[in-house]
C-alpha cells in the first residue's frame, strides 16, 4: 500500500462524481481517481497511489519502472490477494 | 561487486557506485526516510555496495509500522462489532495489536474487507446502507489525498454510514524530532519521494538549515536510492546543508496543488503517537471539525482504549535508527513473521521484516527469494 505504481490511462470517464479513469499496470486494470490530475489524457502515464493518480510521468520512466517492479514481483505484492498472502504468513509458508 | 547486474541499468549503477567511492573521505550517517527505501536498500544490498564510510540508517517511513497499537486495538474493536463492515488496506492485516490481528477478527466471524482504494470502501457503503462501513485511514501524505477524497465524497453523496479510523502521519516533524533527539547520528537525508509528490519540498529547507542537513528527495527504485546518497554525500563533503530534488521525474518542488487543497479542506494537524516511538507534536492529521461526524472513533466511543507495547519489542528504536533490527534479541527468534511481536516485522516496508526476509542467513544473494 505504501508504493506508487506508474500505469497508463486508456480511458477516462465523464460522470457525476471524482474524474475516473481506467488505468493499466502492466496487465492489470484498475479504475483510479483522476481528481488529483485533471489536465491528464488518454494515453499518458501518471504514477497511483491506493488508486488515486498523484502526478503525470513521462512515458520512458514509467515504462523503465514497470519493467522493473515486475520483474521484483511488486504488482503482484500491490494488487494481489491479501488474504491469501495474510493466510501463508500465518502458517509460516513463506520466507 | 555482487548484485549490480540485477539493476535496471548495471553501467550507470556502477558509475554511481563509483562517484560515490570516489568523493566520500570520511564516515557519514545518511537516514532513508521511506519504508519503501529501506526494503529496497536490504533487497538490493545497496548497503553493502557502498563504502564502508556511508553508513545508511532505516528511517521511521512505514505507515504500517508506526500506527499506534492503540490505534490497531481501536481497529480491532470497532471490526469485531457486529453490524459493522470494516475496511482496510491488505498490509494492515497481521499487524498485532494487544492479543489479535484483523486476520483473526475475520476469522472469528468479524466483517473485514481488503479494499484497494478508499473510494472503494465508500461504494461498500452505498451497497450496505443499513450497516456501519468503517475504513481504516492510516498512511503518510501520500495517503492523505485519497482518504480525505472519501469523506468529502461521503459527505457529497449523503452517505451517513461511513466512517474514516484515521490515524495519519507527516513526515517533517518526525525529522524534526529525529534531529532533536539527544543520541542523534543523522548527518543526511533522503527524503521520500512520493510524499513529497504529494506535498512538494516547501517544508524542509527549514529544518535543512535549522540542523545542518542536507535533504535529497528521491524515489525507492535501487538508482534512485544510490542517486540521493550520492547527492548527499556530496554535499556532506563539502559542509553543504540544502534541499535537492533527486526525482524530479514525479516530485514538483509545489507537489500537487488539487490534493494540497483537499488534505487542507478535510483534516488538521494535530499530536500523534507513533508506535514504539511515542507523541510526537504536530505530527498526524485529524478529521477537520466539519467533517468530524465521519470520524469512527467518536462514532464509535472507543476513545477510552489504553495500551502498552510489548516489552521485548524494540521497534521504537529500529524506527529512529539507533539500532538495526538483527540486535533486536526477539528478532528471528520470539519475533518471526509468523509471529510478529511488533509491527515492524509485518509490513513489507518494515526493517525488521525487511532484514528477516533477505539477511537472514548471512548474504543477501542466498536469502533472495523468487518473485
Ligand atoms: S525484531 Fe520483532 S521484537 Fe525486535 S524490534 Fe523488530 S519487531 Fe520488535
Amino acid at each position: 500500500m505504501c508504493l506508487a505504481v506508474p500505469g497508463k490511462v486508456l480511458a477516462i470517464e465523464e460522470r457525476d462524481g471524482p474524474l475516473t479513469g481506467r488505468v493499466d499496470f502492466g496487465g492489470v486494470r484498475k479504475d483510479v481517481c483522476l481528481e488529483y490530475v485533471p489536465e491528464v489524457r488518454v494515453g499518458e502515464y501518471v504514477i497511483v497511489h491506493v488508486g488515486f493518480a498523484l502526478q503525470r510521468l513521462d512515458e520512458e520512466s514509467a515504462r523503465a519502472s514497470l519493467e522493473l517492479f515486475e520483474q521484483l514481483g511488486l504488482i503482484d505484492e500491490e494488487f494481489g490477494d491479501a488474504w491469501q498472502r495474510a493466510a501463508a504468513e500465518e502458517s509460516g509458508t513463506t520466507p | 561487486m555482487r548484485y549490480i547486474d540485477e539493476f535496471n541499468d548495471p553501467d550507470l549503477a556502477r558509475r554511481l557506485l563509483a562517484e560515490i567511492h570516489a568523493t566520500v573521505t570520511r564516515p557519514w550517517a545518511l537516514m532513508e526516510v521511506c519504508g519503501g527505501q529501506t526494503h529496497s536498500i536490504i533487497r538490493h544490498g545497496i548497503d553493502q555496495l557502498l563504502p564502508e564510510q556511508v553508513e545508511l540508517i532505516h528511517g521511521p517511513g512505514c505507515p504500517v509500522c508506526v500506527t499506534p497499537l492503540e490505534m490497531i486495538d481501536k481497529a480491532l474493536e470497532i471490526a469485531s462489532r457486529p453490524g459493522v463492515i470494516f475496511c482496510s488496506f491488505g498490509d494492515m492485516l497481521r499487524v498485532p495489536g494487544t492479543d489479535r490481528d484483523l486476520f483473526r477478527v475475520k476469522g472469528a466471524g468479524g466483517d473485514v474487507r481488503v479494499v484497494y482504494s478508499p473510494l472503494d470502501a465508500l461504494d461498500v457503503a452505498r451497497q450496505n446502507p443499513d450497516r456501519q462501513v468503517v475504513f481504516f485511514g492510516i498512511g503518510f501524505e501520500t495517503t492523505a489525498p485519497a482518504n480525505a477524497m472519501a469523506v468529502h465524497q461521503a459527505r457529497r453523496l449523503g452517505v451517513r454510514n461511513f466512517g474514516l479510523l484515521v490515524s495519519h502521519v507527516r513526515v517533517p516533524p518526525a525529522v524534526e524530532a529525529i534531529m532533536t533527539a539527544p543520541s542523534c547520528r543523522v548527518q543526511g537525508f533522503l527524503a521520500a519521494g512520493h510524499v513529497c509528490s504529494v506535498m512538494g519540498v516547501a517544508e524542509y529547507p527549514e529544518l535543512a538549515r535549522r540542523h545542518r542537513v542536507p535533504i535529497v528527495v528521491t524515489g525507492f527504485e535501487p538508482l534512485d536510492i544510490l542517486e540521493g546518497v550520492r547527492r548527499a554525500v556530496h554535499q556532506l563533503e563539502r559542509g553543504e546543508h540544502r534541499v535537492e530534488n533527486a526525482y524530479a521525474r514525479v516530485v514538483r518542488d509545489e507537489g500537487n496543488p488539487a490534493a494540497l487543497h483537499m488534505i487542507e479542506e478535510v483534516f488538521e494537524v494535530t499530536d500523534r503517537a507513533w508506535r514504539g516511538i511515542g507523541m510526537i507534536p504536530a505530527s498526524g492529521w485529524r478529521l477537520s471539525e466539519a467533517f468530524r461526524e465521519y470520524d469512527a472513533e467518536h462514532r464509535f466511543d472507543v476513545g477510552g482504549i489504553r495500551t502498552e507495547e510489548s516489552a521485548a519489542c524494540r521497534s521504537g528504536e529500529v524506527l529512529q535508527g539507533l539500532i538495526k533490527p538483527v540486535e533486536c534479541e526477539a528478532f528471528g527468534t520470539a519475533c518471526t513473521p509468523r509471529t510478529p511481536l511488533g509491527a515492524t516485522m509485518v509490513s513489507s516496508e518494515g526493517a525488521c521484516a525487511a532484514y528477516h526476509l533477505y539477511r537472514r542467513l548471512g548474504s543477501p544473494k542466498e536469502m533472495n527469494p523468487v518473485g
